[in-house]
């Protein structure tokens, strides 16, 4: 093959999102597979791996990020189903959260508040700008959740996709070993810290503790984005920054 | 047709909380009023349909795979980011943290108080 077909070639697959949203299927297969073979180790997190693969390739091709999310909204947009889907095993688990109903909302509300408090007072004190303060302030909660919130009180959607990804990500990887520190051994109390902490990343880690650690964690995730959605914009409004 | 059934579902719930949410003003993202209205609609039926339980599991099962296209929308942030990296790696970092740890305590100290006391509560009811 020539030099000009391979450029035709590129021409055409950097018009179409084919390339984006096949990329990245590939790195994440690849990213899972190492997580695999390295015994699930937290450390080789798969959606660390997949998003390094992917912007390493995608500076090496010289490719701009827009051009990449043509194909990668496709995979982006089920965040949206996915979120309407935990009503699922939050229906399934209502029988224990019934019983554990009086401590899961104060854990989830008290969680709540110090998630994006924490942020805001975190970010204010380290010499963050406002901008960068309320789009930390919903990373805890799950990135479609946390980037509308972030819209409503300032900060910048795109940017707290981010940070949700890095929060997700840091909460799966020392999680348990924090509950081991704390000798906690309940999976109904590591599940809802960790998705109150940590979302749909925090949560793919637990359900491969155990699946009562996962359903817990997929219910705090579930009713602490609803809890995030109703108290952050009023929280920022309180502090008034 | 039986998993196309379940994600319709799921899409018209989204759909349903998308319009309410912007009908009436109310300051929460759609797909999370969605997931309210259909986790009501599951309380009232008393069952999860077969198709909506194949297609949640299989969203829910691969969820950390639906992050990686905005995780990689960092490379457009590489300036802002390195700009105020400081406050914003140690942010994310210590405010995760004193969050799970906050979250962990107080769940397991309430859990002792309100479910069963002098019992961690894990087995509680079972």
């Amino acid at each position: 093959m020539n030099e000009p077909a391979i450029r035709d070639i590129w021409v055409y697959l950097s018009a179409s999102p084919l390339l984006g949203l096949t990329i990245t299927l590939v790195a994440y297969g690849l990213a899972y597979r190492l997580y695999l073979k390295t015994g699930s180790n937290p450390l080789v997190n798969p959606v660390v791996t997949s998003v390094a693969l992917l912007i390493a390739f995608l500076l090496a091709t010289g490719t701009a990020y827009d051009e990449y999310f043509e194909g990668g909204q496709f995979v982006h947009f089920l965040l949206g189903p996915a979120t309407v889907a935990l009503a699922v095993p939050l229906y399934q688990q209502f029988s224990r959260l019934r019983q554990l109903w009086l401590p899961v909302t104060i854990s989830l509300v008290s969680g709540v508040v110090i998630a994006a408090g924490s942020s805001i007072a975190l970010a204010w004190l380290l010499g963050g700008s406002r901008e960068i303060q309320m789009s930390l302030a919903p990373k805890s909660a799950t990135a479609p959740v946390a980037m509308g919130i972030a819209e409503t009180i300032g900060g910048i959607p795109s940017l707290t996709a981010v940070l949700v990804v890095a929060t997700g990500i840091v909460g799966a990887v020392l999680g348990t070993k924090l509950f081991e520190w704390m000798r906690i051994t309940d999976d109904s109390v590591k599940g809802i810290a960790m998705g109150v902490a940590s979302h749909g990343i925090g949560t793919a880690r637990a359900f491969q503790v155990s699946s009562q650690m996962g359903a817990f964690s997929g219910l705090a995730m579930a009713l602490s984005a609803f809890a995030t959605a109703l108290v952050v914009p009023w929280l920022v409004d309180l502090i008034g920054i | 047709m039986n998993f196309l059934n379940g994600i319709t579902l799921l899409l018209v719930y989204q759909l349903a909380g998308e319009i309410t949410v912007r009908l009436l003003a109310v300051p929460i993202p759609g797909p999370v009023l969605g997931m309210v209205m259909l986790f009501l609609t599951l309380m009232i039926r008393g069952k999860t349909p077969e198709p909506l339980q194949n297609a949640s599991t299989a969203l829910l099962s691969h969820l950390s795979l639906l992050f990686v296209p905005a995780g990689v929308g960092m490379m457009a942030h590489f300036g802002r980011i390195a700009e105020e990296w400081l406050p914003i790696a140690l942010t994310l970092f210590l405010s995760t943290i004193i969050t799970m740890v906050a979250t962990a305590g107080i769940m397991q100290v309430t859990t002792r108080w309100f479910v069963r006391p002098g019992n961690g509560g894990g087995q509680a009811g079972e």
